[in-house]
């Protein structure tokens, strides 16, 4: 009966989910990388849910059978030590579904981790998405533009999210794009995402960071590459340059609405130099270096955009 | 005034004020109550000295209640700041502060002592023990577990609560972002509890080595006691972990190092592989004994021996081996690259095996057996497919590119407590209702038991399922609101008012207990569920000595061997008995313990060192006491058995 | 508490041989503790920030002596424990004196180094590296410190009582404790002083 109530209560909630209520997010991918892992998503709650009523049906079978009110009141269960063979099964079919997991799970990682096989040919677009309390900073170094608690991407062609913080470790995540991925201040992590369609979305940090963290949240919009174009180069019309003091200003806690400036903070206040998978323990000022470097070979690209 | 200062409240609040006043009223309520019932004597020679494993073990349990029930406010206090949308019961400051409170006691000042009380109780009478390897180190376990926790709880009224949440990631639990004294006693706090438990698993793994009865091979021990083992083996393994990890962060903040800081090379990926590296053990810590409990339920209540005892053995083994192994499961977002992540993906998902062995294991043992649905039986079978939904949640949760997705939100909350309460929770009220006779000499009522389980249950379902949904529609764990076009909005009042059926289900647990004092027919005998294990093979209420004559065993259930098979348990005949001093040191002790604690949190180094130099002073006198405990002549036990038996 | 005198005088009672048994369980958690620490030494170790790097502080001579004196009393004190196993009180102690003294002189030296380093800048506050080096030195210097009490106290138990099941048993679980810490030194000396210079 215990049993009975749980299947209800499951059933009523996900019946009011799906028939009131918009799709979940996770489940509504804009991106190929959400959708991968909306597929495995929806994969595991598939299998697993199979396993789930498997153990339901045989714990009720035996709760029904074996209930001492049915049995005779002189009834001694036997002694039963165990059966090689049905522990061998017992052990056999979980490793067979664990398996069977572990094979999809690596798949995923290796294409979550890597930019996007759908746009593989083309050119990523590179942003630099930093946290600072209770805010995010998107610098868009080919572009020479920065923007603040919003983020414009082109459709179709894959974005590299270049992610650090100023501050407490953060998580960037954009559900309907991709999952997240944490900002710390001690490296530089990469995340691989791109969009579809063009349309908006949500885009959050989702890891605690103290008083204003329910708040710290960003729009995305995705729209076509022309779109992204004029938008780039409307901004670069209309809006005033970032300078030094000016995001030392930004970086102080608080919240802020959303802002756009010409230049990136790349240059005066480097992203650390520390990144994914790289080698740890290189002292400071070479990587300065490289940096600048970097940042000349963008401008580059951007003439030919 | 500049001195006084640093104790005040950063963020006052009416809640606040409140509590300052209900907890001064308990303790003069406490002290007044002592003194006119002339109680204080009796109160330090029977409980406060003791080093009696089965009184240290009801005060856990006591401790254990009390700590459940402040978890518990905050637990309705942090749902009912979300039912609605933009809520303004609590200010973000607060939210933060209650669910880190949360999370620190439900798991170190709730569930550990929950399960090292019925260690505490149980082991030694499991394994025909007179008591535990080192009662004074048992005593100084729990005394210090419990002045760590009472440290923890003054936070509250006493410089602030820590607000970093219960994982107390670095760096925003660094001075810069968490400058008031919160975070201080989760360091302190913490560490001294962590010390008493480590000292536990010393205590407990030399007891089963080496205290069984005569005959009792180590494949012969209960399945309890075998789940006590392998834990006390993962506390030992990992216990410094986090003793390490703490004494680095409490010198970031106290002594400006720079271990997990910002600047200077410090690194803070470091703080959160250390902490899991301990903390995802610890779950296992927790889960074990449950495990433990509910074999020793089903088999009771099947009326069956437990089913593949073997393989229940060997998979507890395999788990606790696995659990050092996935830690990283718990931050695959944080950018170490596809092949660290498939090898902790796949470690995660390894564990689901030897665990779905146990789940199968215990479905063998109730089938051709003979059902009772008692109280404890109950939430052992209630147990069972809310904890399957728990795991098979968690096989989710270690695939680990989707758990990019799962990670920080809803999905992930509601997946560790789908596994944390059918799986400890409903342990622990199934064990404190199966052992409740041994310990207090009458039952629980079965009638109020059920109702609070069924309510316990569905309020479980209520607030919890509804958690995975809005985890997938991007709720993110730990906001202290959100807006209305979210759409969170229904499914978070629908978890409130699960969390109030939970409430009303614990409330009913009290009123049983308040019932049953009152009621209960006390002539229950020494075995009222016709059990199996040893303990219940000496007498209700136990002896300070548990078993006059020392029990010999030939099997795993040797008292339904001797029941059932005529197998004689207590061959020989009474001797003295050899019995430990009680001792007040180990109060003491962990009292000075707790204001060394208090005075490192407030930075006051004068006390700090006087009080360090107490508790080696403390050490010196154990060292050069001479107590070589007494002994129970022939005839005062034989006085305590026959009254026993005419008890029963 | 019965005395089985088939069994060396520290195992003699079944208290005894659980004390032993206990303590190892003891050093185990000992073990993962300085594990631990050296797990994150070696993740901190070239994070070193605006301070100095190890090969900049480390000397050999005074480290190679303290090897010496702590390799010295572990000796001493397992010739401690034989002269306790055959009853002979007088040289027990003696060797016990001598390994006291090797650890004063071996805490005299590390106390030097530790000032050394703060007059070269490397202080506890001076980068994760340092704060890294001296907390796990300090551990190793913290447990030779308690020993130093420690050991006294049994000695003058020893001295007053004489060597009884209980006394014994407190020695011999002393120098377990002692030749612990000195393996410990050992990878201190090679993992932390030699790699750091190399």
């Amino acid at each position: 009966m215990k049993v009975k109530s749980a299947l209800l209560m499951l059933v009523f909630t996900i019946a009011t989910v799906l028939t009131g209520c918009e799709p979940l997010m996770v489940l509504d991918p804009k991106g190929p990388q959400a959708e991968r892992q909306a597929h495995d998503i929806i994969l595991s709650i598939g299998i697993m849910s199979f396993i789930v009523i498997v153990v339901f049906a045989i714990l009720i079978y035996v709760l029904i059978k074996y209930r001492a009110s049915k049995a005779s009141p002189d009834y001694e269960p036997p002694h039963i030590e165990g059966n090689k063979w049905v522990e061998l099964i017992c052990v056999g079919i979980p490793i067979v579904i664990v398996t069977y997991f572990s094979i999809v799970s690596v798949q995923s990682n290796y294409i979550v981790e890597a930019k996007p096989q759908a746009y593989a040919d083309k050119e990523p677009l590179i942003i630099y998405a930093s946290s600072s309390d209770w805010k995010w900073h998107f610098s868009y170094p080919e572009e020479n533009i920065e923007t603040v608690n919003y983020l414009y991407i082109p459709t179709d062609r894959p974005i590299e999210f270049k992610l650090y913080s100023y501050g407490p470790i953060t998580s960037f995540w954009i559900p309907q794009l991709g999952g997240q991925k944490y900002a710390m201040s001690d490296m530089t992590t990469t995340l691989h995402l791109a969009a579809d369609e063009p349309g908006e979305m949500m885009g959050r940090n989702a890891n605690f960071s103290g008083k204003g963290f329910a708040e710290n949240m960003f729009n995305v919009t995705a729209m076509s590459q022309k779109d992204f174009d004029k938008w780039v180069k409307d901004v670069k019309k209309t809006a005033k340059p970032l300078t030094k003091e000016e995001f030392n200003k930004l970086l102080k806690p608080g919240h802020l609405g959303q802002m756009t400036f010409t230049g990136t903070h790349l240059g005066f206040n480097p992203p650390p130099e520390h990144h994914q998978m790289g080698a740890p323990g290189e002292k400071e000022g070479h990587s300065d270096d490289s940096h600048m470097e970097m940042n000349m070979d963008m401008s580059d690209h951007q003439d030919h955009n | 005034m500049d001195f006084f200062d640093r104790f005040a409240i950063p963020n006052p609040s009416i809640a606040i004020y409140a509590s300052m006043v209900a907890i001064g009223l308990t303790v003069v309520a406490i002290i007044a109550g002592l003194t006119y019932f002339k109680k204080w004597g009796y109160l330090w020679r029977e409980w406060l000295t003791t080093v009696d494993h089965k009184r240290i073990g009801i005060m856990y349990l006591i401790s254990a209640l009390i700590m459940l029930f402040r978890g518990g406010v905050d637990a309705i206090m942090l749902r009912a700041q979300l039912a609605v949308p933009d809520n303004k019961l609590l200010d973000p400051q607060h939210y933060n502060e209650v669910f880190s409170t949360h999370g620190v006691i439900m798991v170190m000042f709730m569930a550990m002592p929950f399960i090292f009380a019925f260690m505490n109780y149980v082991v030694p009478l499991q394994i025909g023990a007179r008591d535990v390897a080192f009662p004074r180190l048992n005593a100084l376990s729990f005394w210090l577990f419990f002045f760590g926790a009472m440290l923890f709880n003054i936070s509250f009224v006493i410089g602030g609560s820590p607000d970093a949440g219960w994982t107390s990631y670095f760096p925003l639990a660094g001075n810069d972002l968490s400058p008031h004294v919160g975070t201080n006693y989760y360091m302190m706090a913490i560490q001294i509890s962590g010390i008493g438990s480590l000292m536990t698993g010393i205590n407990m793994i030399t007891t089963i080595f080496k205290m069984r009865a005569p005959g009792m091979t180590l494949m012969k021990m209960p399945m309890f006691t075998w789940s006590v083992l392998v834990t006390n083996l993962i506390i030992v393994t990992v216990f410094p972990v986090i003793t390490v990890a703490l004494a680095m962060g409490t010198m970031d903040r106290l002594f400006g190092t720079h271990f997990f800081a910002t600047t200077n090379g410090g690194m803070d990926m470091l703080w959160a592989n250390l902490f899991w590296v301990w903390g995802h053990p610890e779950v296992y810590i927790l889960i074990l004994p449950a495990f433990g409990l509910y074999s020793e339920i089903i088999s009771t209540f099947s009326g069956r021996n437990l089913y593949g005892y073997k393989s229940m053995v060997a998979s507890m083994v395999i788990i606790s081996a696995l659990s050092c192994m996935v830690w990283a499961h718990h931050f695959f977002t944080m950018g170490q690259g596809a092949l660290a992540n498939s090898f902790f993906s796949i470690t995660t998902m390894m564990i689901a095996v030897p665990t779905g062995v146990k789940i199968f294991n215990w479905l063998f043992t109730l089938w051709k057996g003979k059902i009772r649905f008692t109280v404890p039986m109950l939430y052992s079978l209630g147990f069972i497919p809310l904890f399957v939904i728990g795991g098979v949640t968690g096989v989710m949760l270690a695939m680990s590119a989707a758990d990019y997705q799962y990670h920080n939100t809803m999905f992930l909350v509601a997946h560790f407590h789908n596994t944390i309460i059918p799986g400890v929770v409903f342990a622990m009220l199934a064990g404190l209702t199966y052992y409740w006779p041994k310990m207090f000499g009458f039952m629980l009522n079965e009638r109020i038991g059920k109702w609070a389980f069924w309510l316990l249950s569905i309020g479980f379902c209520l607030a919890f399922f509804p958690m995975y949904i809005t985890g997938l529609d991007g709720q993110a764990r730990r906001m202290y609101t959100y807006s209305e076009a979210t759409g969170y909005g229904p499914l978070n009042m629908l978890s409130f008012v699960g969390a109030g059926v939970m409430a009303i289900s614990f409330a009913l647990i009290v009123y049983n207990v308040y019932y049953s004092v009152r009621y209960s027919p006390r002539n229950i005998g020494a075995d009222p569920w016709d059990a199996r294990s040893l303990e219940w093979a000496t007498h209700t209420p136990v002896p300070e000595y548990n078993f006059a004559i020392e029990p010999h065993v030939a099997s795993s259930e040797a008292f339904w061997d001797a029941k059932k098979k005529g197998h004689e348990l207590f061959p020989g005949k009474v001797e003295k008995i050899h019995m430990p001093n009680s001792s007040g040191v180990p109060f003491i002790m962990s009292a000075i313990f707790f204001v060394f604690g208090f005075s490192m949190i407030f930075s006051l180094w004068i006390p700090a060192i006087i009080s360090l130099i107490g508790i080696f002073a403390c050490m010196a006198h154990r060292s050069f006491e001479n107590d070589h405990g007494r002994y129970i002549s022939v005839k005062e036990i034989e006085e305590t058995e026959t009254k026993l038996r005419g008890v029963n | 508490m019965k005395v089985d005198h088939t069994l060396p005088l520290e195992y003699s009672t079944k208290q005894n041989g659980m004390n032993i048994f206990g303590f190892w369980v003891f050093l185990a958690a000992e073990i993962m503790l300085f594990a631990t620490l050296f797990t994150s030494y070696f993740t901190l170790e070239h994070r070193t920030g605006s301070g100095p790097s190890g090969a900049e502080i480390f000397e050999i001579a005074p480290v190679l002596i303290e090897t010496f004196v702590l390799l010295t009393s572990s000796f001493t004190i397992g010739l401690g424990v034989h002269a306790m196993r055959i009853g002979r009180k007088k040289a027990m102690m003696t060797f016990f004196v001598i390994t006291l003294l090797l650890g004063l002189v071996f805490l005299g030296f590390e106390i030097d180094e530790f000032i050394t380093y703060i007059h070269e800048g490397a202080t506890l506050q001076t980068s994760a590296f340092t704060a890294m080096l001296m907390t796990t030195l300090g551990t190793h210097g913290l447990h030779v410190t308690f020993g130093l009490f420690w050991g006294t106290a049994i000695l003058l138990q020893v001295k007053k009582r004489g060597l009884t099941p209980e006394t014994a048993n407190k020695s011999f679980i002393f120098s377990l404790y002692w030749h612990f810490l000195d393996v410990v030194w050992i990878f201190i000396f090679s993992f932390i002083y030699l790699k750091g210079m190399m």
